[in-house]
C-alpha cells in the first residue's frame, strides 16, 4: 500500500471516577503525561497530536478539542480531534495511525478524554439532542430506550435470554478486579443482575456501563523510532471503520452490519482470513451486557446466534480461547465515553506485552483486537494489532 | 505495565454530596440555547400531512422504500428519491421497550404508567421501514413483538402538524 | 427533480422550535481549588512556576504546557497588582438592551507573571483608562467572598 509500519510504544490511563474533581484538562494531562513517561519521550520527541472526546454537552465546553489541547500535549503542535461518540476511543488510533503511516510525522501522541459528571442533572439528558429534533424528540426519547429496543430485538432474534446475557457483567466486572483504574469492578452473581432496578425492559441498572470521568493516551511511532524506543512495539496492523445513516428505526437492529464491515476492512488490512482463530483476544465494546454480544458477533468471531453459547461455553473467559474483555470492559472499569475504545487499545498492547499483571491471558497471545461502536446505533470502529 | 499507585494519584474521587455541600469549589451555568430547526421541504410536508391525519412517505425507485419519514434523496441508493405515497397509519410492532425511567434518568413516579416506545413498521413502507412512537391502552406485560397496531389521532381541532398528532399506537385485538 | 422543488409561498416555511435543556457544575480542579481557596481566604493571587521555561502561570496549573513538567509542587504567589495590557469599552448588555453605565473590560498583565486576567476596571472613567495604566485588585470583604473570580470587585487605579 506504500504505508509505513505504525507501533504503539507507551500508555497511560487515570483512574475513573462517577465524580472526579480534575478538570477536562488536568485528566488529559494525567493520562498523557503517564504515556510519555512509560516510553521516556518528552513532548519535543511528538511530532503530532490527535484527540478523541465526545460530545461537548457532557463537559460543558465548546469546542472541547481546542479547550484540552494543551493539556493533550498539543500546545503549538499539529494537532486534530476527531469524534464518533463512542466509537471514538478506537477512532483514536485510527486517526493517529494515518498521521504516522502516511510519512507525514514519525510521532503521534493519541489521547482520549471525557468528563461527563459536569452535565446536571444527568449527562443522559444530553443525549436527548441525539434524536431527530422534529421526528422523534417529542416523544422524549431517552438513551436507554435505544440500547432496551436493540436488546430486545436481539433477543427475540435467537431465543436469548435476560439469564444468560446476564453473565457477561458477571464475569466483566470480576475481571475488573485486577484493573488498578476500575470504577466498579465487583464479584456479583446473575441474580444480582436481575435482581436490579429495571431501567426499561429488558435492560436493568447491572446491564449498564456506569458514567464516568476518565482519559486515556497512547504513543504512536514510525519503526525506525519504534525500534529505538522499545523492545516491545506493538503493531496496528488492521484499521476499520464505517458509519451507518441516523435513520435508526429503518435497519433491523439485531445485527450491526455497520462493525462487519467495519471489521473485514480491519482483516483485510491485516491479512486475517478466520478471526475466531487468528484473534487470540478480544474488546469488543461493552457499554451494555448484551452489546459484548451483539459486537463478537459483527465482528464475526463466531456464527451469528451463537455467541451466547460461545459465553455460556466459557471461550470468553480470561482462560478460555477467545477471551473478551479481559480488561473488564466498559462494564467493570467504567465508560468514560471517548476514554473507554483507547483503554480497551491500551488493554490489547499490554496483552500482548505479556505487562497486563494479574489480568494476564495466558497463552502467549501474539494478535489481538479492539472494538468501539455509538452514536445512533451506526459506527463501528475495529482495530487489529500484533506483537 | 499499570502501576497502580501512580493511576490512583490521577483522578481525585468525590461525591455528588460533596459538590452540592460546596467542600469542593465549582461554578454554576445554565447555558440559554434555544434553537429553530428550518423543517425543509421534506418534513415540512410530513408535519402538514400529519395535521390532517394521514402519514406521508416518499419512494425510491431503485431501493423500493418508501422512506417515512419522507427525504429528498435516499441514503442507501445516493439518488433525489420519486414520487409522493401515502402509507397506512397501521402497522407491526419490530421491537419496543418498557422504561421505568424518564429522558432525564429520573424514574416513573409511582402510579404513572411506565413508557413503552416501540419502532413500528409501516404497512405500505416496506421492510423494516419503521418509525418510533409510543404504545398505549394496553398493559406493559402484554405487548409483544410482532403484534398488529393502529395509530391514535388527536382531535382534528387538536392537531398542530407535529409527531405527536398521533397520540400514541394501539394493539388491533384480532 | 426532487432538489430542485422551490416553495411557492412563505407559508410554506417551517420550523421546529426545541431546546438543549442542560445545566453545569463545574469543579474548578486541583489548581483552580488552590488558586480560588487562596483569594478566598488570603486575598493575593497564586501562581505556577516552571523554571525550565522560565513562565509564571497565572492562574496556576498542574503542568507547564510548554515542556509538560508537573508544577503542583511549584506555586508561588504574586501580588495583585499590574498593569492595562489592553482594554474595551462596553454599552450593551448580553440581551442588547443599554448599560446604565458603559463598563470597561481590560486584560490585566499581572505583575510577576507572565500573562494575564481579564476583569472588569473600577473607580476611574473609560476616558481615563490607557494601555499601561497601573492598576490593583479591589476585593470584596472577606466574609462575602465565595471563592470564585467574582472575590474580585474590579481593578482599580493604583496608588
Amino acid at each position: 500500500m506504500g504505508l509505513r509500519k505504525v507501533a504503539i510504544v507507551g500508555a497511560g490511563l487515570t483512574k475513573f471516577h462517577r465524580y472526579a474533581q480534575e478538570t477536562p484538562k488536568e485528566l488529559a494531562y494525567e493520562a498523557t503525561k503517564m504515556a510519555l513517561d512509560s516510553c521516556e519521550m518528552t513532548l519535543d520527541d511528538i511530532d503530532s497530536v490527535c484527540l478523541g472526546t465526545a460530545p461537548d454537552a457532557f463537559d460543558g465546553v465548546h469546542m472541547k478539542g481546542e479547550y484540552l489541547s494543551d493539556g493533550a500535549g498539543g500546545f503549538r503542535k499539529p494537532y486534530m480531534r476527531h469524534f464518533v461518540g463512542g466509537g471514538t476511543g478506537v477512532m483514536s488510533p485510527i486517526h493517529g495511525w494515518f498521521h504516522v503511516a502516511s510519512g507525514m510525522f514519525d510521532t503521534c501522541l493519541v489521547v482520549a478524554e471525557e468528563k461527563m459528571s459536569s452535565a446536571f442533572p444527568h449527562p443522559a439528558g444530553a443525549f436527548l439532542t441525539i434524536f431527530d429534533h422534529t421526528t422523534e424528540q417529542p416523544l422524549y426519547p431517552t438513551l436507554i430506550w435505544i440500547f432496551a429496543i436493540e436488546m430486545h430485538r436481539f433477543m427475540h432474534k435467537y431465543g436469548y435470554t435476560k439469564k444468560d446475557i446476564a453473565q457477561v457483567a458477571v464475569k466483566n466486572k470480576a475481571n475488573a478486579l485486577f484493573h488498578p483504574s476500575a470504577q466498579l469492578g465487583a464479584k456479583i452473581t446473575v441474580e444480582d443482575v436481575l435482581n436490579s432496578e429495571v431501567m426499561a425492559y429488558p435492560v436493568n441498572r447491572m446491564d449498564i456501563s456506569p458514567t464516568s470521568d476518565g482519559a486515556a493516551a497512547i504513543v504512536l511511532a514510525s519503526e525506525e523510532v519504534a525500534r529505538r524506543v522499545t523492545e516491545k512495539p506493538i503493531w496496528i496492523d488492521g484499521i476499520g471503520y464505517c458509519l451507518d445513516s441516523a435513520y435508526w428505526c429503518n435497519r433491523d437492529l439485531y445485527y450491526p452490519d455497520y462493525v462487519e464491515i467495519a471489521a473485514r476492512q480491519a482483516y483485510e488490512m491485516a491479512g486475517i482470513k478466520e478471526p475466531s482463530k487468528e484473534i487470540h483476544i478480544a474488546e469488543p465494546y461493552d457499554p451494555f451486557t448484551y452489546k459484548e454480544l451483539h459486537h463478537i458477533e459483527g465482528l464475526m468471531l463466531c456464527k451469528r446466534g451463537e455467541s451466547v453459547k460461545m459465553l455460556l461455553d466459557g471461550v470468553t473467559q480470561r482462560d478460555g480461547n477467545l477471551p473478551c474483555c479481559p480488561s473488564g470492559g466498559a462494564l467493570g472499569v467504567g465508560n468514560p465515553i471517548a476514554a473507554t475504545g483507547l483503554m480497551k487499545i491500551i488493554e490489547i498492547f499490554l496483552q500482548l506485552r505479556e505487562e497486563a499483571g494479574e489480568r494476564q491471558v495466558p497463552g502467549q497471545p501474539t494478535c489481538g483486537l479492539a472494538q468501539a461502536w455509538g452514536d445512533l446505533m451506526q459506527v463501528g470502529t475495529v482495530v487489529v494489532m500484533r506483537s | 505495565m499499570l502501576d497502580a499507585d501512580l493511576i490512583a494519584k490521577t483522578a481525585t474521587k468525590l461525591s455528588l454530596k460533596e459538590i452540592q455541600e460546596g467542600k469542593v469549589l465549582s461554578v454554576k451555568d445554565k447555558p440559554n440555547l434555544k434553537y429553530a430547526w428550518d423543517n425543509g421541504v421534506a418534513i415540512g410536508r410530513y408535519l402538514a400531512e400529519l395535521k390532517e391525519g394521514r402519514i406521508i412517505g416518499k419512494k425510491c425507485h431503485s431501493c423500493k422504500r418508501v422512506l417515512v419519514p419522507p427525504r429528498l434523496f435516499c441514503e442507501l441508493c445516493w439518488r433525489p428519491t420519486d414520487e409522493w405515497t401515502y402509507v397506512q397509519d397501521t402497522g407491526t410492532i419490530l421491537t419496543f421497550v418498557i422504561s421505568h425511567v424518564n429522558w432525564d434518568a429520573s424514574r416513573v413516579k409511582r402510579g404513572q404508567r411506565y413508557h413503552t416506545p416501540a419502532v413500528i413498521e409501516l404497512d405500505g413502507a416496506g421492510k423494516d421501514q419503521g418509525i418510533l412512537h409510543l404504545i398505549d391502552e394496553i398493559d406493559p406485560k402484554d405487548i409483544k413483538i410482532g403484534q398488529k397496531v393502529q395509530a391514535v389521532w388527536k382531535k382534528p381541532e387538536e392537531r398542530t402538524g407535529s409527531i405527536t398528532d398521533i397520540k400514541y399506537f394501539r394493539v388491533i385485538k384480532k | 427533480m426532487a432538489l430542485t422543488e422551490r416553495l411557492q409561498e412563505t407559508t410554506q416555511v417551517g420550523y421546529w422550535t426545541g431546546a438543549i435543556p442542560l445545566e453545569y457544575v463545574y469543579t474548578c480542579g486541583r489548581a483552580g481549588e488552590a488558586y480560588y481557596r487562596n483569594l478566598m481566604n488570603k486575598g493575593t493571587f497564586l501562581g505556577a512556576r516552571c523554571e525550565k521555561c522560565q513562565i509564571t502561570y497565572v492562574p496556576p496549573r498542574i503542568y507547564c504546557e510548554r515542556c509538560f513538567d508537573r508544577l503542583e509542587d511549584h506555586y508561588v504567589e504574586v501580588p495583585p497588582t499590574g498593569s492595562v495590557h489592553t482594554f474595551t469599552v462596553l454599552y450593551r448588555n448580553l440581551d442588547g438592551s443599554k448599560k446604565e453605565e458603559p463598563l470597561v473590560m481590560a486584560l490585566i498583565a499581572l505583575d510577576g507573571a507572565d500573562g494575564g486576567v481579564v476583569h472588569c476596571l473600577g473607580e476611574i472613567k473609560p476616558d481615563e483608562v490607557f494601555i499601561g495604566l497601573p492598576v490593583e485588585a479591589a476585593l470584596k470583604p472577606k466574609n462575602q467572598r465565595k471563592g470564585g473570580i467574582t472575590d474580585i470587585k474590579y481593578f482599580k487605579p493604583a496608588k
